[in-house]
């Protein structure tokens, strides 16, 4: 069991998110010329590696909110939490 | 080698069967292979197997990190079948399922190959309507599909819930006959006794660390015992894609996550065939020693673990204990966890890449043993024409950007879709 502290609601138990993804991929800036590299690594191609992964949960049971979790994909150990619009250090 | 006959039994059985062959050697790496193959799995044994006999390339090593079938081909629910609408999977699969039924013999090693049927159930009538469609697809491309209705159901699975006031009724099901399922331990061993026997070299407990590259081509891999000169290097590490793709530059439509399964205590045989609950995402069937085998969902989040977390298998086998009551009886004897390549439209890739000399095969999502066989023959043909076969050419590498996804279930890493 996995337990996450959203930045809202305090420590909660991962029953109450849904995952939402790797939270460093950018959308393409639309006022310029987009080429379909850059569409297919923001649609698609994901670096997914071992250790640190800053990700995407939404508490969906709980206050509905987006928030950033920075989480070890080998050990499952979660460092910190953010609010969507927080910057992560 | 030694055949494994009955009359070698016998004769070894004077020797209280001390003098057997060992099944595989235990070699020191070369300086120079024609072809390496990352990852000692089913289908990196398969495709040295397949480089080995159909292609005569023999100058080959599989180089693997820890034991071979140490990964995911001994982790998962040993399921085979062919019954996907899409004509990529659909005749791949089928093409497997033929190396399949006579693999045992082919390698001369019992696969335990055990073509029992698959029944996919469904739970309205829309549902019906979608199997209705997957199986006529299915027979369109000469694959096995006969549709159930609740009664026929009802009769080769009399222990699944049949009552009349439960959340999701059993309508009826999609079955393919020639499903089953397969030792899946054998299968690897099968593959490197016979790779090795034909001059593979299965080089075990050596570590990839990094790739030469020059203009363009691959020259040779850097691994823990030592660097090693190769023409052609092929990359079948599922779950571990993403960190050797690091080391070559590339980003991957993948990612890494973690599936569970589960074996019950074993009891008498009552299951003689696989069933999937159509409401949500649980199959079953019965080992040959009694367990019942069950598996689910990914548990959702990117994961190298190998461990899964409870909520999961508890919302999993919910789904179980939904379709067939009885198993809230049974004791849990085991669960495990195993990492996935997830492609984001949950259709494989077994391509060549922009790097001349370096082949990719990964991305096998929850089905990646049943295409042990396929997946091997199709990977070893690539690599030794350095172009794919037409049953692989659906699995390219840039179907993501050119838009010709294979969304079989339109899934891959997305789990919270379905």
């Amino acid at each position: 069991m996995l337990y996450i502290k959203c930045p809202h609601c305090g420590m909660r138990s991962q029953n109450e998110f849904s995952y939402g993804g790797d939270a460093s991929v950018k959308r393409p800036e639309l006022n310029q010329e987009i080429s379909d590299q850059d569409w297919d690594n923001f649609v698609y191609n994901r670096k997914s590696l071992r250790g640190k992964h800053l990700e995407l949960w939404q508490h969906i049971s709980g206050c509905r909110q987006w928030i950033k979790v920075e989480r070890d994909t080998g050990t499952h150990e979660i460092f910190n939490t953010y609010k969507a619009d927080e910057a992560s250090s | 080698m030694q055949n494994y006959s009955i009359f070698n039994l016998i004769k070894n059985a004077f020797t209280n069967h001390q003098n057997w062959d060992l099944a595989w050697k235990d070699p020191t790496p070369k300086k120079e292979y024609d072809v390496v193959i990352i990852g000692g799995g089913g289908h990196g044994l398969a495709t040295a197997y397949y480089l080995a006999k159909e292609h005569n390339i023999t100058n080959v090593a599989i180089i693997e990190k820890g034991w071979i079938g140490g990964g995911n081909v001994g982790r998962n629910t040993t399921i085979i079948r062919s019954n996907y609408m899409h004509d990529e999977n659909a005749l791949f699969s089928e093409f497997g399922m033929n190396l399949w039924r006579k693999m045992s013999q082919d390698l001369n090693y019992n696969v335990m190959f055990s073509p029992r049927g698959i029944i996919n159930l469904a739970h309205s009538d829309a549902q019906m309507n979608a199997y209705a469609r997957r199986g006529n697809s299915m027979r369109l491309n000469g694959i096995d599909a006969v549709l159930l209705n609740r009664e026929q159901v009802k009769e080769i699975i009399p222990m699944a819930d049949f009552s009349e006031n439960v959340r999701f009724p059993i309508f009826g099901g999609l079955m393919q006959p020639s499903a089953g399922t397969a030792r899946h331990d054998a299968v690897a061993w099968g593959y490197a006794r016979q790779a090795d026997s034909m001059g593979v070299d299965i080089i075990q407990n050596c570590e990839v660390t990094g790739f030469d590259l020059s203009a363009g081509k691959i020259k040779g891999i850097r691994t823990s015992r030592g660097d090693i000169k190769v023409k052609k290097v092929g990359l079948c590490v599922a779950g571990s894609t993403n960190i050797l793709a690091e080391k070559l530059n590339m980003t991957l439509p993948i990612e890494t996550h973690l599936l569970q399964a589960c074996v019950s205590e074993p009891v008498k045989p009552v299951l003689d065939r696989v069933v999937t609950f159509g409401a949500g995402h649980f199959y079953i069937s019965q080992s040959d020693k009694g367990e019942m085998v069950m598996g689910g969902d990914l548990d959702g989040y990117n994961s190298y673990a190998q461990r899964g977390n409870l909520p999961t298998l508890q919302h999993v086998l919910t789904e179980g204990i939904a379709m067939m009551p009885f198993l809230s009886k049974l004791k849990m004897l085991r669960t495990w966890g195993g990492i996935m390549d997830m492609s984001m439209d949950g259709s494989p890739i077994i391509d060549k890449t922009h790097i001349d000399g370096l082949y990719l095969n990964c991305g096998w999502c929850y089905g990646g043993f049943k295409a042990t066989p396929a997946s091997g023959w199709t990977f070893a043909h690539t690599i030794a024409q350095d172009r794919v076969h037409e049953l692989n050419a659906g699995f390219s590498l840039n179907r993501f950007s050119t838009g010709h996804l294979i969304d079989e279930k339109g899934l891959g890493t997305k789990t919270w879709i379905s």
